[in-house]
């Protein structure tokens, strides 16, 4: 696992090139979607070619291989790498080939065949520039769509010129670029055999999709007359049709760009000429085409992922990298840290799991918190977190922490997980008991909490940063407030359960009680009832089960409430997150969709009221206050973030949003030492922007718990959650 | 009054710094000349309204003469509006090796051959594959050749550096 000083390390060396071209791959994907007028339709439709797809996938398979050899092709199928490598290598050696020039296929990374070639021999050459680059330098792909973008254009030109000494050295990326280029044209051009992958390869006629930009395919596959094609099972859809989705999403999703330069659709073996680039003789037409095509569809644990319920959603990836691109920490630390052997960023806990097994998946899968971001961004809707989350149970469970300290937990950690996670994941995983002991006993917890021997306890043996403030736990709960006093509104216009979330609940009380209140100016009955955590805590840690114990008590406590015609309204928007999302995986449907469809998070209620004929004059009057708003990751995923505003708006404040994908806190993460400074990296993307001439003198408020206390840290103003904005008094 | 689909096509094309030209089967051989720097080499552009015939193309070149050409010229059996594209069929008579293996490709493309959008372009693959009467391989192209892999933007990798599309219009267009 890249531990704190890990990830320094590759942020001090790699973190600036890796920021600079994924938040400008994920800023073009917004423009480039926005453009779209029928996105969400092409998502839709993508999504179901793919969920078909693996559904019938053996079937499929089959048809593939009548179709290839009806083309006058090979299929063949590899159960593993060695398998894969095999085939390979004796389709290199029967072509008695000195040379295999490669385009970009990460399928082909995933199997080594370079390597397997290499010790037979055989020149292998990458012709994709950033594959190139790694090639030369010796390194691995950071990025499954840019593998080099670690790299400087300094640091490319340092060791282009250390290499291959070229007179005048290179320096600009145009002169790099022509110089790979006449460098790798010279070897394409008596090359014997073409290596690409497939982006998809159609059942019914057996044609491939390469989607590139260079032209280093097109030359890799014309320039040869035997062309391998490898890729991964799952790459197989029904028909030609399919690929109109795909081929209108992927470079929208992955680099921002609405199309690449060449979509190459290619039936082979092609009906392009074989030639020899000296022939001075024969003119194009009178060459022959005699070709080989072979396709090797790799299973290589795919099969498998099939077969498994929670893994399968992974097989739908189209490998555009967007659930990098639009990954705050990725952002930050790059592939390197977040990934795996072969395959990065949020979805690679998925396909590092199932290929190479929970050991590789437990080096980086803690990296993703779980902020959502991504799911929006996919363009098959992959529930990545949930896939993240389930790999991190089933690793907690093959793992289990050895017992030396759980004497000091067990009290505090009742869950239910059967195998015992390591101790700091059941710390947070059970923050509900630690908060109710901590408001049962303010202030003298809070005392003691940040004392010097008890900071140095969590930091040594929960592994909590000394680096952040602790929460102070308030001695009088929400719950307790609202139960102590007289009910004011007569006559309601609705009701609403209230739900006490742990935070508002024991630590930032003061807005619930704005929430309260300002529910209760617009008319509007208010309870708050005792109730269970939401279960976000421990699912944060991979807790599972746990997790669904939570789900069931909540439900069992909140829909009482909504049959007798209560509304649920929830301030913390990441357990309004677990309500409309993971509940559906946590809970059996019916009670899953009562609580969420009829839960809201609280500011989209007081719009929804608004809207329905309450007025603001029962409201703060803005009066033109500046306000900075940093929404939540998890409530921008939900689409919930522009009813805050509105509402903002209307009670005549003047807002600036942020447009990070997340604060960086993300719950328990950003107090984990070996996350802290990454966490810290990443809240201040957020803080820079608060810090801007525009915004610098503006009122602070964000919807998330763990947003305030990034914003707390960072910043030296304060913040609040905007409700507070809105309360008369 | 609508956009026609060759409308879209030239302001998509032309958005993507790529020059574009209308022009008409009388008018062509001129036209193109304004878009070819020699060497030049081109193949047959088949079932098209215009030829090469009378240009100052080289049609079916040698390989060699091919690398060492500057400007390759070939049909595109059809074009996506939407997204300025090309569609380029991989042909016995070596059209992909003409177009990307030449520093400025130039595309030949009859009017009535422009598609609307993207799924336009896929029911004609479906009737390619399903009649035969298309090329079984084509590349969807869009722009010169890029890469963002030395650091920043370069036109111009492996492929094209430059691209020009000339639109054929017929009379009754």
């Amino acid at each position: 696992m890249s531990d704190a000083s890990e990830l320094r390390r590759l942020m001090a060396t790699e973190g600036d090139a890796v920021f600079e071209n994924t938040s400008g791959f994920n800023r073009g994907r917004y423009e480039s979607v926005a453009g779209l007028s029928d996105y969400e339709e092409l998502k839709t439709e993508a999504r179901s070619i793919k969920e078909d797809a693996i559904e019938r996938l053996p079937e499929l398979v089959d048809r593939l291989r009548e179709t290839v050899e009806e083309n006058g092709g090979t299929v063949y199928v590899a159960d593993d790498a060695a398998d894969a490598n095999d085939y390979l290598r004796s389709v290199v050696s029967d072509r008695d080939a000195e040379r295999v020039v490669k385009s970009k296929s990460m399928t082909s990374e995933e199997l080594e065949v370079n390597e397997a070639l290499e010790a037979d021999g055989v020149d292998v050459v990458e012709t994709d520039l950033g594959e190139w680059v790694l090639q030369v330098a010796d390194e691995s792909p950071s990025h499954i769509v840019g593998p080099a973008i670690h790299k400087s254009r300094e640091e490319i030109a340092e060791l282009f010129n250390e290499r291959f000494d070229p007179d005048p050295p290179l320096e600009s990326a145009a002169e790099l670029t022509r110089f790979a280029r006449d460098h790798l044209g010279e070897l394409v051009e008596d090359a014997e055999v073409g290596v690409t992958g497939a982006n998809f390869i159609t059942a019914d006629t057996g044609t491939m999709a390469l989607v590139t930009s260079e032209g280093n395919a097109r030359k890799v596959v014309s320039a040869t007359d035997t062309h391998v094609a490898v890729a991964g099972v799952e790459k197989v859809v029904p028909t030609v049709e399919d690929l109109q989705p795909f081929v209108e999403l992927i470079g929208r999703s992955g680099t921002g760009q609405d199309i690449t330069s060449y979509v190459s659709l290619l039936t082979p073996p092609v009906d392009t000429p074989v030639v020899d680039f000296e022939d001075d003789e024969t003119p194009l037409s009178e060459a022959t085409a005699d070709r080989d095509f072979h396709l090797v569809l790799v299973d290589n644990g795919r099969m498998a992922m099939r077969d498994d319920d929670e893994l399968r959603e992974t097989l739908y990836c189209i490998r555009c990298s967007a659930c990098s691109n639009s990954c705050a920490n990725f952002q930050q630390v790059g592939g390197h840290a977040f990934g795996g052997e072969t395959y990065s960023g949020g979805i690679a806990t998925g396909w590092e799991a199932g290929i190479e097994g929970l050991d590789t998946a437990a080096e980086f899968n803690d990296l993703c918190t779980g902020c959502s971001r991504c799911v929006e961004a996919c363009p098959v809707g992959i529930d990545i977190p949930w896939i993240n989350t389930v790999v991190r149970d089933r690793i907690n469970r093959q793992k289990g922490d050895d017992d030396r300290f759980d004497f000091l937990v067990d009290g505090l950690t009742p869950d239910e997980e059967p195998e015992s996670p390591p101790l700091q994941k059941r710390f947070f995983g059970n923050f509900e008991t630690a908060a109710k002991l901590g408001s049962a006993t303010a202030p003298l917890s809070n005392w003691v909490a940040n004392t010097g021997v008890a900071r140095q306890a969590m930091q040594r043996f929960l592994e909590i940063d000394p680096r952040r403030e602790i929460p102070r736990f308030q001695r009088e709960t929400l719950v307790e407030w609202a139960a102590d006093r007289d009910v004011t509104v007569t006559d309601p216009e609705r009701s609403v359960v209230l739900y006490p979330d742990l935070y508002t609940n024991h630590v930032q009380v003061e807005r619930g009680k704005a929430a309260v209140r300002v529910l209760e100016a617009l008319g509007v009955d208010v309870v708050v009832p005792p109730a269970p955590s939401s279960g976000r805590a421990p699912l944060s840690q991979g807790m599972v089960t746990t997790a669904r114990d939570h789900a069931e008590r909540v439900a069992d406590r909140l829909l009482p409430y909504v049959e007798s015609g209560h509304d649920v309204v929830v301030v913390e928007p990441s357990d309004l997150a677990m309500f409309h999302r993971e509940y559906g995986r946590l809970l059996d449907d019916d009670p899953y969709e009562q609580l969420a469809v009829n839960s809201y998070e609280v500011l989209e209620f007081v719009y929804g009221l608004l809207e329905n004929g309450a007025t603001t004059d029962d409201l703060r009057d803005g009066a033109g206050e500046r306000v900075a708003y940093h929404s939540h990751c998890q409530q921008r995923t939900l689409g919930l973030e522009d009813h805050t505003v509105a509402v903002l708006e209307r009670c005549g404040f003047d807002v600036a949003t942020s447009d990070v994908e997340c604060c960086g806190m993300a719950g328990s993460f950003g107090y984990k030492s070996d996350y802290y400074e990454l966490s810290v990296a990443v809240g201040d993307e957020l803080a820079g922007q608060f810090t801007t001439e525009d915004t610098v003198d503006r009122t602070v408020v964000a919807s998330g718990t763990s947003c305030l206390e990034q914003l707390d840290h960072l910043l030296d103003r304060p913040s609040t959650h905007p409700v507070q904005l809105l309360t008369k008094r | 009054m609508s956009t026609s689909p060759v409308d879209s096509l030239v302001s998509a094309v032309t958005a993507l710094d790529v020059p574009c030209d209308r022009t008409t089967p009388e008018a062509f051989d001129e036209t193109l000349a304004t878009h070819v720097e020699q060497p030049a080499v081109g193949v047959e552009l088949r079932d098209q309204s215009v030829s090469l015939d009378e240009t100052a193309v080289t049609v079916d070149p040698t390989p060699a003469a091919l690398k060492r050409a500057h400007t390759g010229v070939t049909p595109a059996a059809f074009a996506i509006a939407d997204y300025g594209s090309v569609v380029l069929p991989s042909t016995d008579d070596g059209a992909e090796l003409v177009s990307v293996f030449v520093d400025r490709h130039v595309a030949v493309v009859d009017a009535s051959d422009v598609v609307p959008e993207m799924e336009a372009a896929f029911e004609r693959f479906e009737e390619h594959v399903a009649d035969g009467t298309g090329a079984a391989s084509n590349v969807i192209a869009t722009g010169p050749s890029a890469t963002a892999d030395m650091g920043e933007l370069v036109i111009g990798a492996h492929g094209p550096t430059e691209v020009r599309v000339v639109v054929v219009e017929g009379d009754d267009e």
